[in-house]
């Protein structure tokens, strides 16, 4: 089931987040978990409603602060304040709300806060449009609707624009937060291929999903998280899908209590 | 039979395809259908005295303070915010724009009372208070997270009476002679003057329609046909023009020439005729339009204005720093405040007390009735334009007809609520 090829994981990983907590109010939402990913490699994180896991990657992505912890780059510790700081280490994110502006069009969103412009400084629509066709192109054949504002589009063409926009800026790192939610099993199949795509090219992918199976397929490391805590952390060829199950609802990790 | 009812949708069929064609936006037609019918309908209860040049001459100039505003408001709207203050603040810039050119600059450059330069350095002090008090509403919105209700309310009482403060409460006038170039009568561009300016307006509304299609057609993307571009080119030209037309066909009254004549030593030549043409405060306003038309629809500014009014959350996820372009937004606000002021003030020939009372609700009142949405994220600066020149006609024709002031205001009130509803039917229509 697992990835044929084997992630190489001697050297730096590429993205360590380590010892990360954050609270809202009382809530301690993300309580001292330590995560990593190395090129070319998927890490899955799972966890029950409400686990933390959306917040841990938005700590990533500079949309939260962490209350304490640490993320490094490559090895370099690297101070991400904001989500414009998180893009310049070139980490993209599909968030679980997809972040689109509804009144905007998909070239707008695909482009928003990266606009292409003319050599006055304006904003060059058909520039970005021609772009905006050429990626759904690649990502999906079927999207029409390039000059309609997106709240006009379907669950799964939103998706389709929030991916795009996750890999359209050359991305070292995606953050994928429930990126299948809305799509349909074609659609589904398309993005398990981008993924393994975006793998081979070397890129470190965080994926969020509530769906084990297809987490088995294709992470080669999958997390767990219950109520803020890291449960563990397992190479997929270790573990069954029971373990996993086991770990999400138990919050215990049944190889190592073996041990 | 059966035919005449297979006959319908295809006829419909037909009628939707040619909007399509020409990408008329209903709203707008909609909205130009609006102002037509008033015209008429007072026309007819004038007997014939509201479509004139005149009156349509007095129209434009009475419409261009509030709709300079409403551009701007049309931004607040859009970023979910509101601004109650720039009646107040319209109060304080004229306030600082007569001080200055009757006393602060005089006194302290010593410039003779009416030298020009007084004009000019009235305006840019008046900009700059503008965009400052503009700017520190929207820091204590975006950075204190005080809502705007709350911080514009409290300005609409501070800037009143700051500027009642400026001038002790006095009447500040005569304007100097160059300012008041601004008001409207006292500076239009004569009739070669408007002609001049039409065509470069025709030209450059084309050249503009032309440039869109070819980069369209650069990128391969589907084209109008080019019967319908040169239909709506047409049409552009023909209101330009037409616009120019009419407000050249208003003559200089006898007694005025007379006047201007004799403070030169001479006499009217006998069958001498002049007209007033385009007043430099609608160039204003059509060169505020223009800018901020292309700060709408072409600037990253404006793309993250409406980004963040229709999701804040997202745009700030796009590293849109939200914060700082609520400060820009109202500190814009601010500057077209007093460009308005500069126009209100200099068509009264003099800075008063109450000047711009109430203007607050016309202003917002024209954003909302051009389509601006409430909820943010949508709206149109000539939709608001076209509000301002609703409501105005609204209002001066019921005073033209001798409605008096109470039912007026009855009136404009329930107009306003009548248009968001129609507005709210239309996109339920469309969108749901
Ligand atoms: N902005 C916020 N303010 C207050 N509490 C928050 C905020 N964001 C998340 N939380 C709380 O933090 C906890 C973790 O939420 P999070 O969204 O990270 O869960 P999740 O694992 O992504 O769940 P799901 O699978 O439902 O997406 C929850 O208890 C949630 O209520
Ligand atoms: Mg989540």
């Amino acid at each position: 089931m697992a990835m044929t090829t084997e992630t190489d994981r001697s050297g730096t990983p590429l993205v360590s987040m380590k010892n990360i907590s954050i609270a809202f109010g009382g809530v301690q939402a993300v309580d001292d978990v330590s995560i990593d990913v190395y090129p070319g490699e998927v890490v899955g994180l799972l966890g029950h409603n409400g686990a933390g896991k959306s917040t841990l990657i938005k700590i990533l992505a500079g949309a939260y602060r962490a209350d304490s912890g640490e993320i490094r780059i490559n090895g370099e510790l690297a101070d991400i304040r904001s989500p414009a700081d998180a893009r310049k280490y070139n980490i993209e994110t599909i968030y679980q709300t997809l972040a689109l502006a509804d009144n905007l069009d998909a070239s707008a969103n695909l482009f928003l806060g990266r606009e292409l412009t003319t050599p006055f400084g304006l904003v060059d629509d058909s520039a970005m449009e021609a772009e905006t066709r050429k990626i759904m192109k690649r990502l999906n054949p079927n999207f029409k609707k390039f000059s309609v504002p997106v709240s006009a589009l379907s669950g799964g063409q939103r998706q389709s624009v929030a991916i795009a926009r996750a890999v359209y800026f050359n991305a070292k790192i995606v953050i994928m937060d429930e990126p299948t939610a809305a799509l349909g099993v074609h659609e589904t199949e398309m993005v398990a291929d981008l993924i393994k795509e975006l793998k081979s090219q070397g890129l470190g992918i965080f994926l969020i999903s509530h769906d084990t199976r297809e987490m088995m397929a294709l992470c080669d490391r999958v997390s767990v998280m219950k109520n803020g805590a890291l449960v563990g952390s397992e190479r997929v060829e270790d573990v069954t899908e029971d373990d996993i199950l086991s770990m999400i609802i138990l919050g215990k990790n049944p190889k190592r209590e073996a041990a | 039979m059966s035919d005449a009812v297979s006959d319908r949708p295809n006829q419909t069929g037909k009628r939707r395809s040619l909007f399509n064609k020409l990408e008329l936006d209903l709203r707008l037609l909609g909205m130009v259908g609006a102002f037509v019918l008033i015209c008429l309908l007072f026309n007819i209860l004038t007997g014939g005295q509201f479509v004139t040049p005149r009156n349509l001459f007095n129209l434009t100039i009475q419409t261009v303070s509030v709709a300079i505003m409403a551009t701007g408001m049309v931004f607040i709207i859009v970023t979910r915010h509101i601004d109650l203050a720039v009646g107040a603040l319209l109060a304080t810039c004229s306030a600082v724009m007569a001080m200055t050119q009757t006393s602060w600059a005089v006194d302290l450059l010593g410039l003779a009372p009416g030298h020009p330069m007084l004009a000019w350095i009235a305006i840019v002090a008046g900009v700059i208070v503008g965009a400052l008090i503009g700017g520190f509403q929207g820091f204590i919105v975006g950075y204190l997270s005080v809502p705007s209700f709350i911080v514009t309310l409290g300005g609409l009482l501070v800037w009143r009476n700051v500027a009642w403060y400026l001038t002790s409460g006095q009447t500040i006038g005569p304007l100097n002679e160059t300012f008041q170039l601004f008001g409207g009568i006292n500076g239009t561009l004569g009739a070669t003057g408007s002609w001049i300016a039409g065509i470069v307006a025709a030209a450059a509304a084309l050249f503009a329609l032309f440039n869109a299609r070819r980069a369209k057609m650069r990128h391969d993307f589907p084209v109008k046909p080019v019967w319908a571009e040169a239909l709506v080119g047409a049409i552009f030209v023909v209101v330009i023009l037409g616009f120019i037309a009419i407000l050249n066909a208003y003559q200089v009254p006898e007694r005025v020439l007379a006047r201007q004549f004799e403070a030169q030593g001479l006499e009217v030549p006998a069958g001498y005729t002049a007209s007033y043409g385009l007043p430099i405060s609608v160039l204003l306003l059509i060169a505020v339009a223009v800018v901020m038309t292309v700060i709408a629809r072409k600037t990253r500014f404006g793309r993250y204005i409406f980004a963040t009014g229709g999701n804040p959350d997202a745009a700030e996820l796009s590293g849109i720093d939200t914060r700082a372009l609520t400060v820009k937004v109202f500190a814009l606000m601010g500057v077209l405040v007093a460009l308005a002021a500069l126009v209100a003030s200099s068509r009264l020939t003099f800075h008063s007390n109450d000047i711009g009372t109430l203007d607050e609700l016309r202003v917002i009142a024209a954003a909302v009735i051009g389509g601006t949405a409430l909820a943010g994220g949508v709206g149109t600066i000539y939709g608001a334009i076209l509000g301002a020149l609703i409501m105005q006609s609204l209002q001066s024709g019921m005073a033209m007809v001798g409605v008096d002031a109470p039912l007026q205001n009855i009136v404009v009130g329930t107009v306003l609520v009548l248009a968001v509803l129609i507005d709210i039917i239309y996109r339920r229509r469309v969108e749901g």
